[in-house]
């Protein structure tokens, strides 16, 4: 039963978008911190998807391969007063873009969305399938 | 006698199983909209339903040899499936096509329930014959 294999598909990419949306969590929750004691502030992160081929033949899910961190520099901003200001009186906030990262989230709910309807329409079908000539 | 009242049947069952085959097809593209590189495909459902069917020669290997394999026939062979070229350019080079991949789910569904309600006519048709009142 081939449709069976809707849910295995679409489930993987339902968990690869909510993986998504966690680190989408992480960067706006981590937006406003600043550099730690090691001079590093939060970096931007964001998954890298891949096409993970399930078993027979045209079925293709979805895998989180790699989570990178943004290179971008982090923001600078002149406060001498801060605790975390360094000598020359900037403190380093992380590299989160919001704006990016919001829209971002967008995109990973209308994803997670789209899967869930294909699982809900495949289920249909199967219990359809399932009242089959009675 | 018994095999031609199950030969009508036998063509929408292969017709339901390639629609299924479709179906995960397009959950694959659904699934696969934000990876990147990922090329989009599907299937030209009348000519695997004519092949399936026996009505069109199968992409089945030809046996020249008395210890080849047939190759299986019918929708549990493979289709042949074709890549979809992208609508608009992406950086990414995903060619999935939102708007068109969901037109195709929903498509696919409707037929794919009708597939069911011709089988199950065609059962109850049955089903009335043999009570014979």
């Amino acid at each position: 039963m081939s449709m069976m294999n809707v849910f295995n598909v679409s489930g993987s990419a339902a968990s690869a978008q909510s993986e998504r949306l966690n680190i989408v969590a992480s960067n706006l929750a981590n937006a406003d911190t600043v550099a730690g004691p090691n001079g590093q502030a939060y970096k931007a992160r964001q998954v890298v998807f891949q096409t993970e081929m399930m078993g027979s033949t045209g079925a293709a899910g979805v895998t989180v391969s790699n989570v990178t961190e943004s290179s971008a520099e982090g923001r600078r901003v002149h406060d001498p007063k801060h605790p975390g200001a360094d000598a020359e009186g900037y403190v380093t906030y992380s590299n989160v873009n919001a704006v990016e990262e919001m829209v971002n989230m967008i995109s990973a709910s209308r994803s997670y969305q789209n899967n869930v309807e294909v699982m809900n329409t495949a289920k249909t079908l199967l219990l359809k399938t399932l009242q089959l000539g009675q | 006698m018994l095999n031609r009242l199950t030969d009508s049947l036998d063509f929408q069952g292969q017709a339901l199983a390639l629609r299924s085959e479709r179906q995960r097809l397009i959950a694959s593209n659904i699934a696969n909209a934000d990876t990147p590189g990922y090329q989009a495909r599907d299937m030209n459902f009348a000519q695997a339903l004519r092949e399936a069917t026996g009505a069109a020669p199968g992409r089945a290997l030809a046996g020249t040899a008395a210890g080849h394999l047939a190759g299986q026939t019918g929708a549990r062979g493979e289709p042949q499936l074709l890549y979809a070229s992208a609508s608009q350019t992406n950086l990414d080079r995903n060619t999935v096509d939102m708007d068109r991949e969901r037109a195709s789910f929903a498509d696919n569904a409707v037929k794919y329930e009708a597939t069911l309600r011709f089988i199950n006519g065609n059962v109850r048709t049955m089903l009335e014959a043999i009570k014979g009142q």
